[in-house]
């Protein structure tokens, strides 16, 4: 018993990352219909951001900055850094075959393409060394019987949390929320509404990238290795994890993510763990299967 | 009369460069090697290493063969860690560059694959690295530097039995990784052969992208082992002991040579202190020609050399003994290889700076084993030597 609970503990902290990952695909998919395959890398370009913001604020001369210091200020650094690099992405490879009235599938390779671009970038740029990021959180260890948690683990679940009910509030109690659902149900008509596409665009990619940043960040503290791959299988699962909850539902993308960790933790922790990815990708199918549109999926319809 | 001159020194720097490109034939070594990747520390160490050795000697004029000095030339290929870029980068420089012999992959997982290609195609092979049995066996042309898993195994199971007094092990290990998984199943032979059948308590494994390991460290945890065997490449070390620490594990870790890299202290900080790992050689205390190495290696790239840059010195240093006993570099590739490779298999002895080897007839040496632990500085201490 002791152990399943300690289960869950490491699935609720290893599902907020997912889930974090997977509001920003739902994000752009429930605003622009794109499947933004380079957010997996703008995470990567994330905790690499809070790595050198981190690096750069401790290096700074006597009397130096403490490390709670530091977090406080790495924590809106990486975020604003990151959605920057987001609203790049969309500026010089989205928006110019949106102009052009490109096919959406054009888009969606444009992405993965970005996406290996920041990969490769990175590798050139820095080198295939790791990084390791700095401690910049002191972490105690409370055990309760046999059940272990780091304040770390809290923080990050309750992060997770917090960024999910803002931006359900964002998203459902404000007028640029209102603008970005727009958006979704007609592109064409919003501007003849007097809504600037563009700017709500801007907002998506803000606020999905600056997610992806906050991700990134905590990702870098909880596992600080960092490897300019490490976005993209993360990102991958935490596609599928927003697919499964039903993409372009924030609801959706929060739930999946934390039921794809549930699904791969207890995989591994109760049958032999070479199966993992191989049952927790079968149960995964079978739900799409029973709902092809995920769990919180409408079923859409076509206009021709 | 002008022109008549400009065309004689024409024909004589002609001349000259014709000259000199005839005289300048050099032997080209091939190094399918991971510069990126999981594990691109391991490629650094090994051009540096490789690097510093060809300085040495080409300052000298170049290797002697037969009475004639001959310029080296080290063509260093990525294979990105992965076994199928490895494949292709070692058909690369056999094929394209022309290579006499190949000098890595460096990890199992690499070498194991890259060591059939070069097989097959008659070029020889040496892994400095490698410890997986299957990288050499029945491979005329495919030799290392390295001790083998079956006899790291037993080294890692008889030190932990006796230092940490354990009875319980479990094993984490990486699936797809011949190295990984290799050595763990060799280490649960040994370890049942030491203290009988369910000694290992646990036996799980990850997968080559993971990161979070709480789900199977967690099932570890619940059976209380005496201690973790980490038979994992440094990086993943650096995550597992850790993520280890914050589920409440306060026993130890045993790691296998695949810690070694300088990059481990870095990633891992102050969590892998105090726990030991088996390996090729140790840096702090050692003396004679191991400490000379050391010394250049470290005023040269500013950091102590890992296993992999002793091992690939040694390598290195196996290739060009063998061609210097092949006594001539012969102008056809394929029969230079085949002298290479005759040679290296005549090789009896060899004094290198990770220790005296003997070779078998599987082009395996025998040498001793080293146990190292992580002192609260960082460096990795000699604590034990094993030797078959």
């Amino acid at each position: 018993m002791e152990q399943f609970i300690q289960q869950c503990v490491n699935a609720l902290q290893w599902g907020s990352f997912y889930a974090l990952i997977a509001l920003g695909y739902t994000l752009v998919y429930g605003v622009l219909l794109l499947i933004n395959f380079a957010h997996g890398d703008i995470f990567m370009v994330g905790a690499y951001i809070a790595f050198f913001v981190s690096t750069f604020l401790l290096s700074t001369p006597e009397p130096g900055l403490s490390q709670g210091m530091t977090l406080a200020l790495t924590i809106p650094a990486t975020v604003i850094l990151t959605s920057m690099v987001g609203v790049t992405l969309e500026r010089i490879a989205y928006r110019p075959l949106r102009r052009k009235g490109a096919h959406r599938l054009y888009v969606v390779i444009t992405a993965l393409m970005c996406g290996l671009i920041l990969e490769n970038g990175n590798l050139a740029l820095l080198g295939a060394g790791r990084k390791a990021l700095p401690e910049l959180l002191e972490k105690h260890v409370y055990t309760f019987g046999n059940i272990a948690v780091t304040n770390l683990k809290l923080w990050v679940i309750f992060t997770a949390l917090l960024v999910f009910v803002f931006l359900h509030l964002v998203v459902t109690r404000t007028r640029i929320g209102m603008a970005m659902r727009a958006v979704s149900w007609d592109k064409f008509a919003l501007p003849l509404m007097g809504i600037p596409l563009d700017m709500v665009i801007v907002f998506t990619f803000v606020l999905g990238s600056g997610i992806a940043g906050l991700g990134g960040l905590l990702f870098a503290v909880s596992y600080p290795v960092l490897d300019p791959y490490m976005g993209a299988m993360t990102g991958w699962k935490a596609f599928i994890a927003a697919v499964v909850g039903g993409i372009g539902d924030i609801r959706g993308a929060f739930a999946g993510g934390f039921l794809l960790a549930f699904v791969e933790i207890m995989v591994a922790a109760f049958l032999p763990s070479t199966f993992r990815d191989l049952f927790a990708f079968s149960i995964l199918m079978l739900i799409l299967w029973k709902r092809p549109t995920g769990i919180f999926g409408i079923p859409a319809t076509t206009k021709i | 009369m002008r022109a008549g001159k400009v065309f004689s020194v024409i024909a004589l720097a002609v001349f000259l460069v014709s000259g000199t490109a005839q005289a300048a034939q050099t032997i080209k070594i091939g190094f399918p090697i991971p510069l990126t990747g999981e594990i691109p520390k391991v490629g650094e160490s090994t051009k540096f290493s490789a690097e510093m050795l060809k300085e040495e000697i080409n300052a000298k004029g170049g290797l002697e063969v037969g009475g004639q000095k001959y310029l080296l030339e080290f063509i260093y290929e990525d294979n990105e860690a992965k076994p199928e870029s490895a494949v292709n980068v070692t058909l690369k420089l056999i094929d394209r560059d022309q290579v006499i012999a190949l000098v890595g992959p460096q990890s199992s997982r690499q070498a194991v694959p890259a060591g059939s290609v070069a097989d097959d195609n008659e070029t020889p092979l040496i892994s400095p690295w490698s410890t997986n049995p299957d990288t050499t066996k029945d491979r005329p042309w495919v030799f290392r530097a390295a001790f083998l898993d079956p006899f790291q195994a037993p080294v890692a199971a008889n030190f932990a039995s006796k230092q940490f007094k354990a009875k319980k092990a479990a094993v984490l290990f990486e699936i797809s990784n011949d190295y990984s998984k290799g050595l763990a199943d060799n280490f649960r032979d040994a370890w049942e052969k030491l203290h009988g059948k369910d000694a290992v308590v646990a036996f799980e494994s990850h997968g080559p992208k993971d990161q979070d390991f709480s789900a199977q460290l967690t099932k570890i945890i619940a059976i209380k082992p005496d201690f973790i065997f980490l038979p994992e490449n440094y990086s993943f070390a650096a995550l597992i002991v850790p993520q280890a620490r914050d589920l409440g594990y306060k026993n130890q870790f045993m790691g296998s040579d695949a810690w070694g890299s300088a990059e481990l202290m870095k990633l891992c900080g102050n969590a892998c202190k105090g726990q030991y790992f088996s390996t090729h050689y140790a840096a702090a205390g050692a003396t004679g020609a191991t400490k000379e190495f050391i010394d250049k290696y470290n005023k040269k790239y500013g950091y102590v050399p890992d296993d992999v840059a002793a091992l690939t010195w040694d390598a290195v240093n196996i290739v060009l003994q063998a061609v210097r006993q092949g006594g001539k570099v012969d102008t056809n590739v394929r029969a230079m290889r085949r002298l290479v490779r005759d040679n290296l298999a005549a090789i009896a002895k060899f004094d290198g700076i990770t220790g005296s080897m003997r070779f078998d007839s599987q082009g395996d040496p025998i040498k001793c084993a080293v146990v190292v632990k992580i002192d609260d500085q960082g460096e990795f201490t000699f604590v034990e030597s094993v030797c078959p």
